[in-house]
Parts: C-alpha cells; structure tokens; sequence
C-alpha cells in the first residue's frame, strides 16, 4: 500500500495533464491497437482513466495499470487526433518511468538498457560481435528485400523475417567526420541514431553522399549514442538521462547549423522528447537541451526547405514506388510532403500512393518484441496497402518502420524492396 | 464478487479472452463521455455472435446481474455508466453489415457497427445514411439507435429515429423479439420500434437494426453569413425557416465559440463577428443554386454584413472545418467541458440565444454557444474546472436555468444526447408525475428483475 500511495503522490505532477481529457472517446478511431483487440485499456482513453486511478490510488497493485501502459505503440495517432489537445505521448512516457521507477526493470530489459544501450561504445562492440555470429543461427529469407529468419526455433526471434545486422556498421566504415561548410554556406550535424547505424549503414551512406553533392559540411562525432527512446519508452530515465548526455556533450562541442538525421523517430526524440524529459532538470541543462533540439531536423525537411528539389517528369519505365509515413514524422512533426519531394525527384521513380498512407506500421519499438502477434496483424495490414499499389519500392523515412515492412512483406514472399527516401534520392543522375 | 462458477459459465459461451474481471481492465469501463463520476462494474462481457449476446442477457437476469450494454462510450448523458455490482455487455465485436439492400434501399447491421462506416460503405453504393452525429466515427449504430441520436442534418433529414425500420433485439430473458420489416409500410403489432429508439438499453437489448437508407443528394451548396449582431443571425435562422426554405445543415456560432476556434485553428474568421451562420443546402443542382441565392440575399436583408458562397469543394470544406473544430477549439480552453443540448422550438431560437447570454453574465461562467440553430438545437457549452468546487456549484445553478428556460419555451431538455443519469432528474419538470408513472410500469413489466441499465432515463 505504500507504494500505491508513493506513485499516486508522483502522479499528481502529471494531474493538470491528465484532467484534460474529457473522455470523448475520439481516439477509438484512430488507435492502431484498438483497432484490433477491441479492448478500451488499449486506448488511450482507457489509459489515460487509469492513469488517473493511480492518482486517486484506486488499485492495490499497479502493475496492471504498468502492464496495459506498456501495450502502446507509442505513435501519437490518438494525440494527434485528440480533440482537447491531451499530451498523450509526454502522459505515458513520464508515467511509465514513475511506474519503472517504483517496480524496476525486468533482468532482460536492465541488461540490455544498462548493460549495453547506455554506454555507447559496449553497445558498439557487442553488436559487431554479435554481426558476425548472426549467420550461424539465421539464414536468408528473401533477397530482395534483405531479410533473414530463424534456422532453428527461437523464442526471441519466433517466425520474424528481420534485417540481419550489417556486416560492417556504419561507424566502422566512417567512424567520424568533420568537413568545412562548403559552397552550400551549411554545415550540419549528422546524427546516425542505432538502426541505421547497424542495421541500415546505407542510408547513413546515402545522406552523406546528398550531402557532398549539396557541398554541406558535416561534423559527425564519434561514438554516438542512442537518442534514448528505447530507455524511455520502458520507463528507465536513468539510461535514458545518461545518454542525452552523451549526445549532448559529443554535439555541443562542434559548430553547426542543422542536426540532421534520417531517422524519424531519433528526431521526433531529440525535437519533442528531450525538451520535455528535462523539465525537472536545471534551467541550464534545459537550455542545452532546447539549443539542440531546435535545430534538429528530419533529413528530408532540411533539403526540401534548403534546396527545393524540383519535381522531375517520371521516365518511361520508371519503378513504382509507394511512400509510408512514419508516425514519428507525420502525426509528431508535420513532415510528409517533404520525403515524397524526394522521391519524385527522380525521374526513375513513379510515386503511387497507397490507401491510409498514415497508418501505423505496428513497430512501435519495444512494443514489436511484447507484442509481435498485435504487431504483426497491423503490419500485414500496412502490407495489403502496399501491395494493392502493385509498387516495386515501399519506401519510409524510419530505419524502425523499414524493419516492419520487411518482416511483413517478407512474410508473404513478396517481391518487394524497401528503402529510405534519401536513397532514391541519393540515385538521381543529375541535381537540378 | 461474483461467483467463481458464473464466470466460468460466461467464460465457456463467450471464451476467456472475452470476459474481462481484471480490476485494471474494468476500470476503464467505468465512465463514458457525460461528467460524472465513475461507477466500475464487477464484469465486462464481450459477445462475439447475436447468439452469444443473448445467453450473456439471460445469464445476467438469472444471477440478476445489473447489464449495461456499451459501443464506443462516447455518451454525454451517462447513460453508458454501469451498476457497481453489474455487467458491462461490450458490442464492438458486433459489427459486421449484414446486408445493404440497394434495391430496397435499407441496410441491416450489428449493433456494434461505428456509424461513419456505414455511411461510407452505403455511399460507396450512391445511397445516404443522413444521421451523422458529431462522434460519428467511433460512435456504434447500436448506441445511436439506443440514444436516438441526431447530428447536424436533424433540420433536413431527421434524427436517427426516422431511420430505424426494424429491431430485432432480446428481451431480458434472451428471447429474440422482432419488431418492424424491411419494407416501406409496416402495421403489423405493436410499434416496438418506435417504444424501443432511444430507450438506452433500458427495455430490451439491440441483436439487429434495420436502417433506411436514401439516395445520395446530387449537388450541395455552402455559405457563411457573418453577422455584427448576434439576434440578427438567429432571426435570420427562423426567416430561413419561414422562406419555406430547409437546408441540410444550418448552424449557428457565436462570438465565444469563434474566437476559439481562430485562435486554434487560424482558419481567417471574423473574430470580430457578433456570430456566424453555416448553412448547406443540398438535392437537385437547380433548386440548390436558387435556394442559395434566396438564403443570400435573405441574409444580407437581416443585418449580415457579408456572406461567403463557396465556389468549389474546397471552400466548402474550409466553410465546414470550422464548424467541426468547434468543440475542439473550446475544449481546449478549460479541463472540463459541460456540452448541454437543451432544444427549442426553431422559432424561438432568437429568446434562447438571449436565455443563454443572461444565464452566462447571471452565473459569471464562459459559455460558449454554437450548434444545430436550424432545428431548435443549440449547443451551450460551459467551461469550467470541475475541481473548483465554488465555481462547480455555479455550473450546476447555471445548467438548472439552461433547462427551465428551455421548458419555458416550449422546448425539451434533450435533443439528442438522451436523458441516461444526468437528466433523468429533470424528466418530471419536462414531462408530468403521470408520465413517469407509465414509463415505470413499462419497465417493470418488461424487466421485473430491473436489471436492464438500471438509474437511466426514470431514475
């Protein structure tokens, strides 16, 4: 009991939050989860009433209010579609470390947040390491897309077709960088973020050379951190703090214009999450926060808005290439024209756009390994409208929302590729 | 706590996965949209098949069980709140369209079907389910029927009351009743349909709904009429009304509601305007445009200062997303929203206008008031923090006065969001002690155990 009492005192902080949902109902509509299990916990509604349960301290034991949080994808639709304005995503992050905080992590989560995400360069070796013995235990499953399963049952794989880790991660190709702004007048900061770092180094490869043909300057520092979702998301603010520190020291010291990065959800992170996750932090710390994030941008909003890349006339034969949007661009940043200027802006492309083009994928992180089952049935269902376009290409401006379309059209033997704008932007023989 | 034996004997018709008894997942079962208090039931069933829903029914009243039957919850009058030793009965895995009948123009449906689906699954087919409550898109035909719900084409089309044809539902026991036919004319029994719209799950419980379903109008029209006096934009509404002329939609801001929504949304409105109308027509291309020039210019003859056409559907659109944005933009201003529905008489909107206006400066409160004026249906909305006890205590004096004048005009405490918890107080006050009385001993025949969403509408 006194701890139902001690997280019903620290829920109170969140109290003018919570009081401003009026319980509409509004976000049945738009709730990926809801959608599929019908279940009023699911939504944010739901959560938010049980959220202020534990305020009124209603229930004995928190951990079913902890346990239903935690089923979340975490994309913003119902706060992006909430009549009132409610800040779900600032609600459940904060509330889900008050409740990490009072009931620790699970072993598996504190080994992989602490053991390894939280200092970068262990989290660097081990997943080298772990690059090289992935062969033994997984095979290929489809090559064009990439991806691999399990050679033998896995509980922790189960039947994914997931993208195997590079051979080389990108900061061992490049582990730092540091050129002069260039005829552009720009110089940005280049910020990898995990999964384009070990999973996806090419599209890391892809910015930077858009970059070089732009003559933008870069200053990549090395041994960059996670931008800390991942932390966050389970509630550990601990390694989550540790790692904006991190990053923060690492980019502070270098002069730039933009911070840049390619992922959606690193840069919803840095732009919305940080500044809000250091509230309680010294106003200098506060400050140091908010001189980045400002100037953090998506990859595909910093070159539309500085180089206005002309729509090209689409060539005969051109691949068909449809465009999913992140939820961590379109519902968190209000980037969605931007990454599809860059598709057609080659003229090898064609863009066809599917039906609900701003639905989630079903990733949501964490939520993908507890959840696979719900996971996988708003995936397949992502996958039908990508399919029905009848596209070549399913391309994506997050390196989380690429693994989703992979393991789901893989799943199906599709004959699919999937990539990030910037890689088909990167391709066009000739920038106007 | 009910009885390990009951929950299996739910758990062995329904399956596990859909009975819920875990204290964190009945908690969210305990509210609906109305400001209330939360009442957590002791059980939340969530039938798959009609079949299902039936045996849920029966068992219930057996072990009399307390039943509340919710789709989406989006209620305003509590009338989704349960019995703390009841059922909660779920139909959102009810909600398959069993049939859209293009020929006979009709649709049958589960009572767990979201409104905006069927209206665009019929409209797929050139035909037009008009009722278009303003949470449409998660709100259940089910809860529609049951609430009789309305929404901004009342003025035109009606309510969702003029478009049920049939029932078919369970009485408290589980046994299937019948009630209407898939045909235009129907006089075969009672009218059950009729007793059975907007009873709130209080007579019987929705297994099948037969809609009517009418060809989609050709061509529509948008205007907005900007006024610097707000009596002038509500008589414009009762001279509209006296042209003979009945567009779609007709509806009404006022300076309050406005400015929050410019603030908002940045759309371009005159914040400086006393209040705005919005008014669509809609049918034959000839007669819209005709229409629209005469609801122009009657416009501009009572005080408009100036009147917008839109030229194309974009316009429209930006006509509309104002008026949509409404209740977002004032529910932004304060943590609780109180969204009354008192309805008049359409002549008399011009004295409820005022009615609300002295009720507003009498109990220093913010009212924002927008709405349905086309069809004697105004939203005041009152914005309060329910946690000021002081200031709550005005709210409750200001909603009193909201319904007496509302009464004193001849009007009805509700139009469309139903009686349920909230108003069921007030009943007598609209009606008489006799009514009451008749409406009791309906129920107490139909359901001796009082099982069926017990507290709601007769107290």
């Amino acid at each position: 009991m006194s701890d139902i009492n001690a997280i019903a005192r620290l829920m109170r902080e969140l109290e003018d939050q919570l009081v401003v949902c009026m319980r509409c109902g509004m976000c049945q509509a738009v709730c990926p989860v809801f959608s599929r299990t019908g279940r009023e916990a699911d939504v944010a509604r739901g959560k938010l009433a049980l959220l202020d349960g534990l305020m009124e301290a209603l229930f004995e034991n928190p951990e079913g209010v902890h346990e239903r949080l935690n089923r979340c994808l975490l994309c913003g639709s119902c706060a992006a579609n909430c009549p009132s304005g409610v800040k779900v995503l600032d609600i459940f992050l904060k509330a889900r470390a008050i409740l990490t905080g009072f009931m620790g992590l699970s072993p598996a989560k504190r080994v992989v947040l602490r053991g390894l995400l939280s200092r970068p360069e262990v989290f660097d070796r081990a997943m080298e390491w772990a690059g090289r013995f992935q062969r033994i235990f997984t095979k290929p499953a489809n090559e064009i897309i990439g991806t691999s399963c399990a050679r033998i049952a896995s509980p922790l794989l189960k039947d994914r077709h997931f993208h195997p880790l590079a051979p080389e991660a990108f900061h061992q190709e490049t582990p730092e960088m540091d050129t002069p702004v260039g005829k552009s007048g720009l110089r940005v900061g280049f910020f990898v973020g995990c999964l384009i770092d070990k999973v996806f180094p090419r599209v890391a490869r892809a910015s930077l050379r858009v970059m070089e043909r732009y003559d933008v300057g870069v200053f990549l520092p090395k041994h960059q951190g996670c931008c800390g979702i991942p932390a966050l998301s389970s509630g550990d603010r601990k390694t989550f703090l540790r790692l904006l520190h991190h990053n923060l020291n690492l980019f502070e010291v270098g002069s730039f214009d933009v911070l840049v990065t390619a992922c959606a959800t690193c840069t919803a992170t840095i732009k919305k999450i940080w500044p809000v996750m250091v509230q309680d932090q010294s106003a200098a710390l506060q400050d140091r926060v908010r001189r980045l994030s400002e100037k953090t941008e998506d990859i595909s909003a910093f070159i539309v808005s500085r180089f206005n890349p002309a729509p090209a006339d689409h060539q005969e034969g051109a691949s068909a290439v449809t465009y999913h949007d992140p939820c961590h661009l379109k519902k968190s940043l209000g980037v969605f024209r931007e990454p599809r200027r860059l598709i057609q802006a080659n003229p090898e492309y064609r863009l066809v756009e599917m039906a609900e083009a701003d639905a989630c994928c079903g990733m949501g992180g964490a939520f993908n390994l507890q959840y696979y089952e719900i996971s996988t049935q708003i995936g397949t269902l992502k996958r039908d409208r990508i399919v029905d376009t009848g596209a070549s290409v399913a391309a994506t401006g997050c390196p989380a929302c690429m693994m989703q379309l992979s393991d789901m059209l893989s799943r199906k033997n599709d004959r699919l590729s999937v990539c990030h704008p910037i890689e088909i932007f990167s391709q066009i023989k000739r920038l106007s | 706590m009910l009885d390990a034996t009951l929950i299996s004997e739910f758990c062995g018709f329904l399956g596990k996965e859909n009975v819920l008894t875990d204290p964190a997942d009945r908690f969210t079962y305990a509210y609906d949209a109305a400001v209330l208090d939360p009442v957590v039931p002791e059980i939340v069933l969530r039938p798959t098949s009609g079949k299902a829903l039936g045996q849920a029914v029966r068992l219930c009243n057996e072990n009399r069980i307390p039943l509340t039957v919710r789709g989406a919850g989006t209620n305003l009058s509590g009338g989704t709140i349960p019995k703390a030793n009841g059922a909660v009965i779920l139909t959102n895995a009810l909600n398959r369209i069993l049939e859209i009948n293009e020929a006979d123009m009709y649709a049958v449906v589960q009572p767990g079907v979201v409104t905006a689906t069927l209206a665009a699954a019929v409209e797929k087919k050139g035909l037009f389910y008009p009722p278009d409550p303003g949470s449409q898109s998660v709100s259940t035909l089910g809860g529609n029927v049951s609430e009789n719900a309305g929404g901004l084409r009342g003025l035109k089309y009606g309510v969702t009351r003029d478009y049920v044809m049939g029932i078919q539902f369970f009485d408290v026991n589980g046994q299937p009743v019948k009630t209407g036919s898939r045909t235009v004319k129907c006089a075969t029994g009672y009218n059950l349909t009729g007793l059975l719209v907007g009873s709130e799950g209080t007579l019987g419980i929705f297994d099948e709904i037969i809609l009517k379903l009418i060809p989609l109008p050709a061509h529509q029209k948008a205007l907005m009429a900007v006024f610097d006096d707000i009596h002038q934009a509500s008589e414009t509404v009762a001279a509209v009304i006296a042209e003979r002329i009945i567009p779609a939609t007709l509806e009404f801001l006022d300076n309050f509601t406005i400015r929050a929504v410019e603030d908002y949304s940045r759309a371009g409105l005159p914040v400086e305007a006393a209040a705005l109308l919005l008014i669509e027509l809609d049918g034959h291309r000839v007669q819209v445009e005709e229409d629209a020039d005469k609801v122009a210019s009657l416009c501009r003859n009572l005080g408009a200062s100036t009147v917008r056409v839109a030229k194309d559907p974009a316009e429209r659109d930006k006509v509309w997303s104002a008026r949509r944005s409404a209740l977002s933009a004032l529910a932004k201003l304060k943590p609780t929203l109180i969204l009354e529905d008192a309805t008049v008489p359409r002549s008399r909107i011009p004295d409820m206008v005022r009615a609300i206006q002295e009720i507003s400066a009498a109990h220093g409160l913010a009212i924002g008031t927008f709405g349905h004026a086309g069809d004697g249906n105004l939203h005041p909305t009152i914005l309060t923090d329910r946690r000021n006890t002081e200031e709550w205590t005005r709210v409750e004096k200001a909603i009193d006065a909201i319904f007496d004048r509302a009464l004193a005009l001849g009007g009805t405490l509700s139009g469309e969001h139903g009686t349920g918890i909230a108003k069921s107080r007030y009943l007598e006050k609209e009606t008489s002690p006799g009514t009451i009385l008749y409406s009791r001993r309906i129920k107490a025949a139909l359901d001796p155990n009082h099982i069926l969403n017990p507290g709601k509408i007769i107290g």
